[in-house]
């Protein structure tokens, strides 16, 4: 509804993905050497980049296997494209037991029109969902 | 006459002081809306809107968004 921005009302104290997700998560375009990105987000403390467009909408994912590969691939040739998204909107819980059940690491997080909000971490969700007193499937 | 608007045109409406509408029924509005938001139900729009809402300035009509 408010693409991660602030709301009002009784579910706002439901953890959710867009408040959950990371912004500074670096981005990149097809067209960069994986050399480029690579340090760029080295630089930014991450091992992984969201590949988008010039509209910041998602067209890939970079994660570290993939970040680490031949610096002179282009991104385009490297990346995991149309990455499994969340909207800004789904809780906590939804998404900690998805990543956990694919043993996923993250995940983008997207408004409606696809365009990039953040990068949402597993242990984030988890433990957003835990300390809302919602624990993952997968350890119930 | 009504158009769509994205979010930065939202924004920036809001600051010039239109008027912000859920149309999502009572309790939706309830658990959750935009920040500045009146809630009339689409069903009660049409009783309800004149009295409401101010006609001299632009009224921003929304609901959600399962896209």
């Amino acid at each position: 509804m408010a693409a991660g921005l602030p709301t009002e009302g009784s579910n706002t104290a439901t953890p959710r993905a867009g408040n959950l997700a990371r912004r500074d998560v670096p981005t990149c375009r097809l067209d960069e050497r994986l050399a480029d990105v690579r340090e760029r987000a080295q630089a930014a403390g991450w091992n992984v980049a969201v590949v988008v467009n010039d509209e910041r909408v998602v067209l890939g994912l970079l994660r570290e296997r993939k970040l680490a590969g031949d610096p002179d691939t282009l991104v385009e040739a490297a990346m995991l494209p149309g990455p499994k998204t969340f909207r800004t909107y789904a809780s906590a819980k939804e998404v900690a037991d998805f990543l956990t059940e694919h043993d996923m690491a993250n995940c983008p997080i997207t408004t409606s029109d696809g365009r990039l909000v953040g990068l949402i971490l597993r242990e984030d969700a988890v433990r957003a969902a835990a300390a809302a007193g919602e624990r993952p499937a997968a350890d119930t | 006459m009504p158009h769509v608007i994205n979010r930065d045109e939202l924004q920036q409406l809001l600051t010039q002081g239109a008027q912000l509408v859920e149309v999502l029924p009572a309790q939706e509005f309830a658990e959750e809306h935009l920040p500045a938001a009146v809630n009339i139900p689409l069903r009660q729009l049409d009783s309800k809107a004149r009295a409401a809402l101010d006609p001299q300035r632009p009224v921003i009509v929304y609901c959600w968004d399962v896209a």
